[in-house]
């Protein structure tokens, strides 16, 4: 198997994977970083999204071999001491239930909020869209993503 | 022996307490009420024992506190209002506060069990005398100290303060305390003084959370772990006649293929007959590898070749089953009040109505998964489970070894709703470990979750009411379920109690599907179609469906039949208070309105949808929510409760769809199967009836109502009644969307 040099969350990391191996489970499996869940597989509900260059990314469909020059960031690496503004936000408001779908909600809405830091309301409902939280903690997400944009601006 | 020496023992208390060999006190608590009476305290919090007690909290010399909380966490926030009923008691400053998922290294767990919300309710009393018995014994011990009389000291947030202005803090007084007899018959504070209860208390997982730790058991790993994955029959109905696995094999990092299930049909055979354990009779194969993608990717590269053992069944099949079971007569009467066949004969108005849902999958964020370690001396089984004990003993049976030997760690769980309950995932991944002597990690992908599971079952009700001189005087329920619906307390719910001529019967066909309880079982859709019938009597009476309610009530408020379940009165303030806050009848122009209410898990709840319609279709835009759960332990976690429930109850009413075509679900991933998702979400706002009532449930009681107030909003808006589900199949149906 070929191996591949990784820079997640600032460090660079050598794996040795097959080519199609996706990224979350390089991430989950090899390198021991499992804040990044696994769901469907299939890109449908966001529970396993990281931030390739920023940008808000399912992991299970990218493949280990895709991945040369670019930064990634996971749950783990969002913030030093779990104080980025959208975690902080998360837990203001209290957002989870069973949690698990929660990293994947934390990411989508700080790789968003980065690059609309002013959001509407529906621009926050749509941008959330795409992660399912099976709990409904819909309500709360939408209000966290509010408060998270509030205190990045 | 030095560790007995600190124990001390009290045969009519459920407490006990140690003297930690690190410093400090730990309690355990017996929620029996009675500990054994060999029953022995640990000295040290890594051998916590919990055969003996279900939980334990550790006060240390600095004054810190550590509740080793009981129950499972799924969701529903237990891990944290289970230790704050502790804290609220026991009097300390929240901050200083801890909660450990108790349950590692365990070997039995009694009373351990996340379903039903009863958690809370079956132990309110013993949390609560638990913390204040802790708190008195500190209190005696400063007393002694002090040379005063217990009676005069007193505490509060750690600090207990004596008459003379003295104090000393909790762990000042431990060692002492740990000697001491331990105090009967305490004193509970008045629900007036909570400074805990009642507060807004954020999730004690929430740092671990948010930076993404590992909590779960798909998170759990350990040395030398391989990673299994199970290729299960495509269809119920289906067994395994041969596979060819060389394309398999040849797969990175593949270690071995081979197949599971004999000791699965001799466990079934051996007439272990616990409700948790769903079991195929079929061979499965197994596929083991050194990381989960490359046990993915083989399983998918199998090719198996499948042969029909049962009936492959369709939904058609289904339908007709459920539908004949309605006009048969091989139903089981549940309950019969006055004379129904009387009252139809002589009404003036009969209206009959039927509702019709499918099997639902649960879909808990989290595949099935367990880790199993299978070695000739222990079985160490670590995993998201909402039933620990039943897992041991199925193990047990299954491997055919001693329980003694069978330890069930429990993880934070990626949801349960039912599923979880059930123990399949856990007996595989013994049967798999056993047979290659390895510690293993049998994970489930979305596919084998939506395709193989438990499913909630399919129901069709027919409910038929008579309605004389303007008023309901007879009412019929019947029940058809596929593998029935635990159907055991429908019969004394509303409207039990408030018609004099009522029954309820019911009827089960046996499918080869396998189903159980899913989110407030036996009520999540017997809910919708009960509520959204008597909207429809409304309409024909011409009375607003509040009001038919209320006065419905006011029959059942002074009953003398102790069978009946819900209370008239509690019920009455429920509605009330949600017609109040929902500005119900006066809502702005565009704005439709439908109303449910519905007591189960204990809880009483009532919701008022508004609705909106764009391009002809309804969007929800606000659930307006009022229950009556007695007094709210964490205000923050018990409105998050209620908000996911009732939005969960509109998803599934609204989009969600499952069907079987020839044994084989049509669905099987989140491309096809519809979750409700943040565009279609809905504000949710929840208001609680203040009262001063023992806690209930609210995992579960805010989701039965939520798709009658719906559909009968739809109704509002657009003059069409729904009666099956999902609701967004029903509206194309009759071309009110394209």
């Amino acid at each position: 198997m070929p191996n591949y040099t990784l820079s997640i969350n600032g460090k660079t990391q050598t794996v040795t994977a097959d080519a199609d191996t996706p990224l979350l489970w390089i991430l989950r499996d090899e390198l021991n970083l499992v804040g990044t869940k696994f769901g469907c597989g299939i890109a449908q509900c966001g529970a396993c999204t990281v931030h390739v260059d920023g940008f808000a990314t399912r992991s299970c469909q990218v493949q280990v071999s895709m991945l040369d020059d670019v930064k990634i960031t996971t749950i783990e690496g969002l913030s030093e001491d779990g104080k980025h503004p959208v975690q902080e936000a998360w837990k203001e408001i209290d957002v989870p239930q069973c949690g698990y779908c929660q990293a994947g909600q934390i990411m989508t809405a700080a790789a968003f909020l980065a690059d609309n830091p002013t959001p509407t309301a529906d621009e926050i409902r749509e941008a959330m869209h795409g992660n399912i939280c099976r709990c409904a903690s819909y309500n709360r997400i939408e209000k966290a993503v509010k408060v998270a944009a509030k205190k990045m601006f | 022996m030095q560790s007995q020496k600190n124990i001390n023992f009290s045969r009519r208390n459920f407490l006990r307490t140690s003297l930690l060999a690190s410093g400090g006190i730990l309690i355990g608590i017996n929620f029996a009420a009675a500990c054994k009476i060999d029953a022995k305290m640990p000295i040290d919090t890594n051998n916590l024992n919990f055969n003996d007690f279900n939980a334990y909290i550790k006060i240390s010399d600095e004054g810190f506190v550590t509740i080793f909380s009981p129950n499972p966490e799924i969701g529903q926030g237990v891990k944290t209002s289970m230790p704050m009923i502790i804290a609220e008691e026991l009097d300390v400053d929240w901050t200083r506060v801890t909660v450990v998922q108790a349950g590692l290294n365990t070997k039995s767990f009694k009373g351990q069990i996340a379903g039903g919300s009863q958690s809370i309710r079956s132990n309110w009393n013993i949390l609560r005398q638990s913390g204040a018995t802790a708190k008195q014994m500190l209190i005696n011990a400063a007393a002694q100290k002090w040379h005063v009389d217990p009676t005069t000291c007193s505490a509060s947030k750690g600090i207990i303060t004596n008459s003379n202005g003295k104090t000393f803090h909790y762990g000042e007084v431990v060692k002492l305390a740990a000697t001491l007899p331990i105090p009967e018959n305490v004193k509970l504070k008045e629900i007036k003084n909570y400074s805990i209860i009642g507060q807004e208390v954020i999730n004690v997982d929430m740092d671990k959370i948010i930076t993404g730790k590992p909590l779960f058991g798909l998170d759990f790993k350990t040395e030398g772990m391989v990673y299994a994955s199970v290729v299960r029959p495509p269809a119920f109905g289906q067994v395994l006649e041969s596979y060819d696995a060389s394309e398999a094999k040849s797969i990175n990092g593949v270690l071995e293929v081979f197949t599971i299930g004999e000791k699965a049909r001799n466990f079934l055979s051996k007439g272990y007959v616990s409700w948790t354990a769903v079991l195929s009779e079929s061979d499965k194969i197994v596929v083991v590898a050194t990381s989960t993608w490359a046990a993915i990717k083989a399983k998918k590269a199998i090719k198996a070749v499948w042969k029909q053992a049962t009936e492959l069944e369709s939904s058609a099949f289904h339908d007709q089953q459920l539908t004949s079971l309605l006009d048969g007569d091989k139903q089981k009467v549940l309950r019969e009040d006055g004379n129904i066949d009387d009252a139809f004969k002589q009404a003036d108005t009969i209206i009959e109505r039927t509702y019709h849902s499918p099997f639902l999958p649960h879909n808990c964020m989290e595949p099935m998964n367990f880790y199993a370690n299978v070695t000739s001396d222990k079985i160490e089984l670590v995993g998201p489970t909402q039933t620990p004990e039943e897992v041991a003993k199925g193990v047990s049976v299954l491997l055919n070894r001693k329980l003694e030997e069978i330890s069930v760690d429990m993880t934070r769980m990626g949801g349960g709703f039912g599923r979880r309950l059930y123990s399949d995932f856990a007996l595989e991944a013994a049967e798999i470990s056993a047979k290659i002597s390895k510690p293993i990690k049998m994970v489930s992908t979305r596919e084998d979750d939506m395709t193989t599971g438990v499913y909630k079952p399919s129901v069709k009700y027919r409910i038929k009411a008579a309605i004389k001189d303007g008023k309901i005087t007879g009412y019929s329920l019947k029940e058809a379920a596929m593998n029935g619906n635990m159907y055991g307390a429908i019969p004394n719910f509303f409207p039990a109690g408030c018609i004099p001529n009522y029954k309820v019967a019911v009827a089960t066909h046996k499918s080869n599907v396998t189903t159980g309880a899913w989110r407030a079982p036996y009520t999540n859709f017997l809910a919708f179609a009960e509520q959204a019938f008597f909207d429809e009597l409304a309409s024909e009476m011409k009375m607003d469906p509040i009001q038919l309610r209320l006065d419905l009530l006011q029959n059942v408020k002074n009953t003398t039949d102790k069978r009946i379940q819900y209370s008239g009165q509690r019920m009455e303030d429920t509605i009330k208070l949600v017609k109040e806050k929902s500005n119900w009848g006066k809502a702005s122009k565009g704005i439709y309105q439908g109303f449910a209410a519905y007591y189960s898990h204990n809880t009483h709840v009532a919701e008022v949808a508004d609705i909106e319609l764009k391009d002809g279709f309804p969007i929800i835009k606000k659930v307006t929510v009022a229950v009556d759960c007695g007094i709210v332990i964490n205000v923050s976690g018990a409105k998050n409760q209620v908000e996911g429930g009732v939005i969960d109850g509109i998803g599934h009413a609204m989009f969600s769809d499952f069907s079987f075509n020839n044994g084989k679900p049509d669905f099987k991933n989140f491309d096809s199967y519809r979750l409700i998702r943040m565009q279609e979400t809905p504000k949710v706002e929840v208001h609680f009836v203040q009262n001063e009532i023992a806690p209930t449930g609210l995992g579960e009681p805010g989701l039965p109502p939520a798709g009658g107030a719906v559909a009968n909003a739809i109704n509002a808006a657009l003059g069409k009644r729904m009666y099956h589900l999902p609701f967004v199949k029903e509206l194309k149906k009759s071309s009110v969307v394209g």
